[in-house]
């Protein structure tokens, strides 16, 4: 899965001065992440969130985690992207070491991962960190 | 562009909303939520605060100064509804913490008198609350609920509506207004038809009550139900109307204080209504700012109001049609307030973004009537409500704010 690094999106987005080339950053950004295939988008993988869906696909390989999302919101398959970039390809310890408020911060985008939000973000970092747990065990 | 309405002076009504004088992300508020909840008049704000500092105290419980000029203030808002819905007596006007709530009360009520064969009807336009009360109500007594179906823009299918009330229905109820699509239901024609097959009728006015206009009396309904919050008033308090002769006798909603009569160890009796529909301390603040909402909308010229309204839906509408890729979901002939659209080849929850970001606040998603947008076969839509602050700058505002989102997401 071709996505930046979480240390890309951090310089990337810092390059910005104003909130339309961010969100135009973020929505490129969910535009161009893999999408899942329609057969893919099970209600099994479906991480409830308020508004769009969310679909998150995950397995284990050479013990590290790897990870799939899509949502129908292009705004909120750009925060995934995000999101992804710090945990795809990640040992499940690293996983759990990382710490996505601080990124979400540094990114000037924490009201996404805020506990209000209504958009499935917080509950998507929610089951990975799940995921990660359960490969530790 | 408003000027030419009389007795009408937009900057005047605004200035009386202190929270539509701010900015948000460096833009000036566009508040256009207004079917989710009304911002609220300083007259509303100031009566709250008013209670608070010069008569808190519990009502009906008449002891000492304080108690006393709660308890005036909380039936004279009781007055104050009763006269502003048209109900012919004050004892019919019941207070809620909402337009839920009321809902509650009328399928308890009728809800413990449904049998198995009985049938309890609504339509595909119902907010959440006005079907999954009905339908948990026909689960437990084992009755049936119908479904009255839309056409394809909104309307409700009245043939189809007709033709589904039988002598098996005992209840039909539907919305005034329809929170997602705006459209307006002709509530006083289909009361007349189901009261003749002898069903009793109760009006969600949840999105009704704003336009004002509204007199029971003339409906004939049994019920009719609000929120004060989308009724320039707090959240928290709302109103069921309902008519005496049902309610009198009817099974009561909570038990405790204030609804008995007599009470022993054993067994109790239940006071008079509205009292015996009203266990504990009720929100008297929200009762008292509930009735301070009324009086500030009773004071404007309600044509006025009605002729603006209708001027900034019809002004959204004209520049939707010219704005390409923008299809708006719900185009009944009778519409009120709310302008619900999809993008074309954008998730609502995108668009709703974007325009926040440039200080715009619409809803996105199902509004709470998720089987309404299986029926209408989207994902939900992006939906602008109108009130009567709103002004045809603001519209002009979403449809640039628009065109940006637009651009952003192609």
């Amino acid at each position: 899965m071709n996505l930046p690094g979480y240390e890309d999106i951090i310089e990337d987005l810092a390059f910005f001065d104003d909130w339309e080339q961010r969100y135009q950053y973020i929505i490129d950004l969910g535009k161009s992440i893999p999408k899942l295939a329609a057969e893919q988008k099970t209600d099994e993988l479906l991480v409830p969130g308020c508004q769009s869906k969310v679909w998150l696909l995950s397995h284990t390989k050479d013990g590290v985690l790897q990870f799939q999302a899509d949502s129908d919101a292009v705004i909120v398959s750009g925060l995934l992207a995000i999101v992804l970039a710090a945990y795809h390809n990640q040992t499940p310890a690293k996983i759990l070491a990382f710490d996505i408020d601080g990124y979400f911060q540094t990114l000037d985008l924490e009201r996404h991962i805020s506990p209000t939000r209504g958009n499935g973000l917080r509950a998507i970092v929610a089951k990975i960190q799940g995921l990660a747990k359960q490969a530790q065990s | 562009m408003t000027a030419a309405i009389s007795h009408f002076d937009i900057d005047a009504i605004r200035a009386q909303f202190p929270i539509l004088q701010q900015q948000i992300e460096g833009n000036p508020l566009v508040y256009l939520d207004n079917a989710a909840t009304t911002q609220k008049p300083k007259a509303v704000i100031q009566a709250i605060t008013d209670y608070y500092t010069q008569c808190n105290a519990n009502v009906h419980r008449g002891a000492h100064h304080l108690a006393d000029e709660a308890t005036r203030r909380f039936e004279q808002a009781r007055d104050t509804v009763a006269a502003f819905i048209g109900a012919r007596d004050r004892s019919e006007v019941i207070w809620t913490s909402g337009t839920t709530e009321a809902i509650n009360i009328v399928a308890n009520g009728i809800g413990q008198r449904l049998q198995p064969g009985d049938e309890v009807l609504v339509t595909e336009m119902e907010h959440h609350a006005n079907l999954v009360t009905w339908q948990q109500a026909c689960k437990r007594s084992g009755a049936s609920l119908k479904v009255a179906p839309i056409h394809d823009n909104g309307a409700l299918n009245t043939t189809a509506f007709t033709r589904l009330l039988t002598d098996k229905t005992k209840l039909v109820a539907l919305p005034h207004v329809s929170n997602a699509l705006g459209t307006v239901n002709p509530i006083k024609t289909l009361t007349a038809e189901a009261h003749a097959i002898g069903a009793l009728v109760f009006i969600d006015g949840a999105q009704g009550i704003a336009h004002g206009g509204v007199d029971v009396s003339d409906i004939g309904c049994d019920f009719y139900a609000f929120s004060g919050h989308k009724l320039f008033g707090p959240t928290g308090v709302g109103v069921l109307w309902g008519k005496k002769a049902v309610l009198q006798d009817w099974p009561v909603w909570q038990t405790g204080g204030e609804m008995i009569a007599q009470v022993t160890y054993q067994s109790s009796t239940w006071g008079e209504l509205p009292n015996r529909l009203e266990a504990g301390t009720p929100n008297i603040a929200g009762v008292i700012g509930l009735a301070a909402a009324i009086d500030w909308f009773n004071r404007l010229d309600l044509t006025a109001v009605q002729t603006h309204e209708r001027r900034l839906l019809d002004y959204a509408t004209e520049q939707a049609h010219g704005f390409d890729g923008l299809q708006i979901v719900g185009t009944a002939a009778d519409k009120i307030g709310v302008f619900s659209f999809l993008l074309e080849g954008s998730h609502p929850a995108d668009v709703g973004f974007l325009l926040d970001k440039q200080g715009i606040a619409i809803r996105t998603g199902s509004h709470c009537a998720q089987p309404l947008m299986q029926r209408l076969g989207v994902p939900g839509t992006a939906r602008a409500s109108f009130s009567v602050y709103n002004t045809l700058q603001e519209v002009d505002a979403l449809f640039i704010a628009l065109k940006k989102a637009r651009q952003m997401l192609a």
